[in-house]
């Protein structure tokens, strides 16, 4: 009986040490803080650089030593792996310390871009602002997913729905306006928006009026809109001979616009780039704060409940997929007559998967979308200027493929850790059938 | 309104005639029912019986093939549940109809918004319902996350969701099914003091005790058709229950003395973590012997789904010991378990229990389809499964048109007599079962616990986890109380009263604390 009673201490004390999330975050964190410390600080260039603010010449910035940098932030790192791992008492300190140190990850990045370059210095405000503009399809379509899964449908269908977009719109822009004129740009644009919104109402008809795999009706879409636009293309808009136009113009806030050094760079923007603030504001509010919101979260999370209080699912369910497509088409404009003035075959690029991502991220809140939009954005300015600075290690230039992929790499690792688990909407992807 | 002296007996609601089928069966055959004013009506019968087709239909959900439904006097048509509710009709659904990430209020609201200009206006929403919940006495937290609460709190918001729409016919569908029994009293309270306040309410269930303790009117239905009306006072136990079941019901299981040989299952400071990583089960030691049936209750939720997973080798432990047959099977894998002569029958029916689009042959040697009887080389040999499932169909008295029909084709008490076959069967020196009548008609509880009593009397060890109060009394010979993870107590059967297992249920100490 004794010995008994001896393994059971044994094993209910020593065992089973499972792995969770926190401590394999701790764990990744305690190795990238060692190898700041013992292997990058003591290799990188000690020389001084500059963050500038503003673009040359003579710009305002702050010059600093890297190696110092790189150790603080080495230290951030160790202490956040050993709160990781500390006694109970200590671990509410352990989240915000992730949290801190995942955010540290962007410092980190451009110092040691910057360190290992050849160039002594880069604007990083215009950095920021490259980042919130490329964010701006990306948060528009998390906006659209979130409209979408929100009210219980799944839909991977964003690419194409965006892609749609662009391809309708400029089509329409260079057939009857010519690509000159601003009135028919802005008629153009709402092409784009309607498409998108057409779009998703076929998806909406697939998933919710004969039930198909949402998963499947959203390939559907994005392999119709590939096909559609590129024979749009080829057969509408290369026979017009116009190859590019006048695209939407840049304007600055009044007031924020005339501050000092940053107002200019930050508080000039294009009209699409300053719709998507007000889309995700106006999201926030109607989702969160309006009656139709609560029914459509209601709708995505128990549609049986929301069936016996009167809801009309089914109708609830349309109208956030084809609103969710509307804004998927503004997207698309923002590439095809903002971004640039053209249309290219898949010229989305995924930013449709990007956007899903961004929304998973931000678990599924306007707010959270919008970051994680941002700092997708942010991966995306960061690697097309470590590409300008020319990043070397020991003579070595990396290659630029490599460059552009980095930060999207270390960013995902890093947050996905800080962020941890989302959880979707309960009845997202699950067809809704009435009761008869 | 010459008859509706002594106050009573306006009708409020009236069906009449109602027929509704559903592809290959009658769900309802010209159903009759008079709800009065201020009353409390039971509707009465086994699953499958009737009742919640009926009641959907009162609630628009369901539209009635033939039949007319009027509320106080007029005629209604109902398209959806909205319809319904707008003739002052409320539903408190079996499974609640909430949405767990929602507050309270929000819960509250929904489909019926209370509005500033085009947003919500939460805070008079929230005054809204203290208000409702001081004059029924239905004590809730308008901001409380609603899947933070308690069974017994999301019954509260169901009822105030109702009351919130000014609902003055209620449709309660089973709503004590999920109650400790000190929760029933007070729900039974809440009850009355609707009732008083002008509510009247159609209660549906097949308990009846509860039936006796509230109703002022009874009706039951039985496939589909109304076999008798009865008020409380002219009815008893025996007399609803041959009514409900069609033939005279044997309420007491027959069984001998208990003659308990040695430990057969034993668990240690046992320790498990639910999905979320919290710890569920905390230290829970048992010892079941050969020859007997060791009853664990408890309200659902305190761990009885970890415990028997983690026995059954389901769910990794967290900590602790469990020894079967002398040997420590911590963590073992279940079928090395089931090796053993440990059988399973779980909670999950449709989850653990079978595989849905399987034939009944196939789900009746899940457990065994490996062995040299049943497959060759790694190639089945239908002949032999068929023949045994044949068998076993035969003795376990399932309803199938044949063994190779789909089990999911089946009825639930049907689906479970095929798993208390498969498990049953065999070399049994230990028997987990979890729920096993869950669900069921009279008749197959009669059959399932005649089942697992047999098995008792041929020395096998039995762990019975049931949240029916009446079933672990009837079938067990030691009771242990499951609280919050651990036994808060463990009586013999032939010494335990309802109140006394009652209270350890609800408060984990036989002195109460409430």
């Amino acid at each position: 009986m004794t010995t008994v009673e001896h393994a059971v201490g044994a094993t209910g004390a020593s065992g089973r040490v499972g792995l969770n999330r926190q401590s394999i975050t701790g764990l990744v964190f305690g190795l990238l803080g060692i190898a700041l410390l013992a292997g990058v600080a003591p290799a990188i260039s000690g020389t001084s650089r500059r963050f500038n603010f503003e673009p040359p010449p003579d710009p305002a910035g702050i010059g600093f030593h890297p190696p110092t940098w790189v150790v603080a932030i080495g230290v951030l790192f160790l202490l956040t792996a050993v709160l990781g791992f500390a006694p109970p008492e200590a671990r509410r300190w352990a989240s915000p310390a992730r949290l801190l140190s995942a955010l540290a990850v962007i410092p980190l990045l451009l110092v040691l871009s910057l360190a290992l370059s050849d160039n002594p210095s880069t604007n990083i405000v215009n950095l920021f602002n490259e980042s919130l503009v490329l964010a701006t399809p990306l948060a528009l379509g998390a906006t659209t997913g979130l409209w979408c899964e929100r009210s219980g449908i799944i839909n991977i269908g964003i690419e194409g729905t965006m892609l749609a977009g662009a391809g309708i719109g400029y089509m329409t822009y260079a057939t009857i306006g010519d690509a000159q004129s601003t009135g028919w740009l802005w008629f153009s644009i709402l092409i784009s928006v309607l498409a998108g919104g057409l779009v998703a109402a076929l998806l909406a008809v697939l998933s919710i009026r004969f039930g198909v795999n949402q998963i499947v009706g959203g390939v559907v879409i994005n392999l119709f809109a590939l096909g559609l636009t590129g024979f749009l293309r080829s057969e509408v808009i290369v026979k017009t001979g116009i190859t590019t136009g006048v695209g939407t113009s840049e304007f600055g806030l009044p007031l924020l616009s005339e501050i000092p050094v940053i107002g200019d760079q930050l508080f000039r923007g294009k009209p699409i780039y300053w719709m998507m603030y007000l889309v995700v504001i106006g999201t926030w509010l109607v989702m969160f704060r309006t009656p139709w919101g609560l029914r459509v979260r209601s709708c995505g999370e128990n549609p049986h409940a929301a069936e016996t209080l009167g809801v009309n699912v089914v109708r609830i369910r349309y109208q956030s997929v084809i609103l969710g497509g509307l804004i998927a088409g503004l997207a698309g404009a923002w590439f095809s007559m903002e971004s640039q003035t053209r249309f290219e075959d898949n010229m989305t690029n995924a930013a449709g998967f990007i956007a899903l991502a961004a929304l998973i991220f931000g678990k599924w809140t306007p707010w959270g979308a919008f970051g994680g939009a941002l700092l997708f954005g942010f991966s995306r300015a960061l690697g097309t200027r470590l590409q300008f600075l020319g990043v070397e290690v020991s003579g070595f230039e990396i290659p630029s493929e490599f460059l552009q992929a980095l930060p999207f790499i270390v960013t995902l690792v890093v947050v996905a850790g800080a962020v941890g688990r989302s959880i979707p909407p309960a009845a997202a992807g699950q067809p809704f059938q009435r009761s008869k | 309104m010459a008859q509706a002296s002594g106050g009573a007996a306006r009708p409020v609601l009236e069906v009449e005639g109602i027929t509704k089928a559903f592809p290959g069966v009658v769900a309802n055959d010209d159903v009759s029912l008079t709800l009065s004013q201020g009353e409390i009506h039971c509707l009465l019968g086994e699953n499958g019986a009737g009742k919640s087709t009926l009641v959907n239909m009162v609630f628009g959900l369901y539209r009635p093939d033939r039949g007319t439904i009027k509320v106080r006097g007029e005629e209604v048509h109902f398209e959806d549940s909205g319809d319904a509710i707008a003739r002052g009709i409320g539903m408190v659904h079996q499974h609640f109809q909430l949405i767990p990430v929602f507050t309270v209020a929000e819960n509250i609201i929904l489909g019926n918004e209370v509005t500033k200009g085009a947003f919500l206006d939460l805070d008079s929403a929230r005054r809204q319902i203290d208000s409702l919940a001081d004059r029924y006495g239905l004590a809730v937290d308008p901001d409380a996350t609603v899947g933070d609460l308690s069974v017994g709190e999301q019954q509260r918001v169901e009822l105030v969701k109702a009351l919130f729409r000014d609902a003055d016919i209620l449709i309660l569908d089973e709503p004590t099914a999920v109650l400790t029994p000190g929760e029933v009293d007070d729900f039974f309270g809440v009850v009355e003091s609707l009732t008083g306040q002008g509510k009247s309410i159609i209660f549906i269930t097949h308990k009846l005790r509860e039936v006796l303790a509230v109703a002022d009117r009874i009706t039951v239905l039985r496939a589909g058709q109304v076999v008798g009306t009865a008020t409380a006072e002219g009815a008893t136990q025996q007399s609803l229950a041959n009514l409900m079941v069609g033939r005279d019901v044997v309420f007491r299981v027959d069984k001998a003395e208990a003659d308990p040989g040695a430990p057969v299952l034993r668990t240690q400071d046992l320790r498990v973590a639910d999905d979320r990583g919290v710890e569920t089960v905390t230290g829970f030691d048992v010892e079941v012997r050969a020859g007997e049936i060791f009853g664990i209750a408890g309200v659902e939720g305190n761990g009885q789904r970890e415990l028997v997973e983690a026995i059954c080798g389901m769910r990794p432990t967290a900590g602790g010991r469990v020894e079967m047959l002398g040997q420590e099977t911590t963590d073992w894998s279940p079928r090395k378990i089931n090796e053993l002569g440990v059988a399973h029958v779980p909670e999950n029916r449709s989850k653990h229990g079978v595989v849905a689009q399987y034939t009944i042959a196939d789900n009746l040697v899940l457990n065994r389809y490996h062995h040299r009887k049943f497959s060759q080389r790694g190639v089945r040999n239908t002949g032999a499964i068929n023949a045994e499932a044949q068998e076993l169909v035969e003795q376990f008295d399932v309803r199938t048109p044949g063994v190779d029909a789909v089990i999911d084709t089946l009825s639930g008490g049907n689906q479970q007599k095929v798993i208390v076959a498969r498990e049953l069967t065999g070399d049994l020196k230990a028997l987990v079962v979890a729920q096993p009548t869950r669900g069921l008609d009279v008749g197959s509880i009669e059959f399932i616990h005649r089942k697992i009593i047999e098995l008792r009397d041929r020395g096998v060890a039995v762990l019975l986890v049931s949240a029916e109060l009446d079933e672990i009394l009837s079938l067990s010979d030691r009771i242990g109380v499951l609280y919050r993870g651990r036994l808060a107590g463990t009586v013999n059967a032939a010494d335990a009263t309802r109140e006394e297992l009652g209270l350890l249920m609800a408060t984990g100490s036989s002195e109460g604390q409430r």
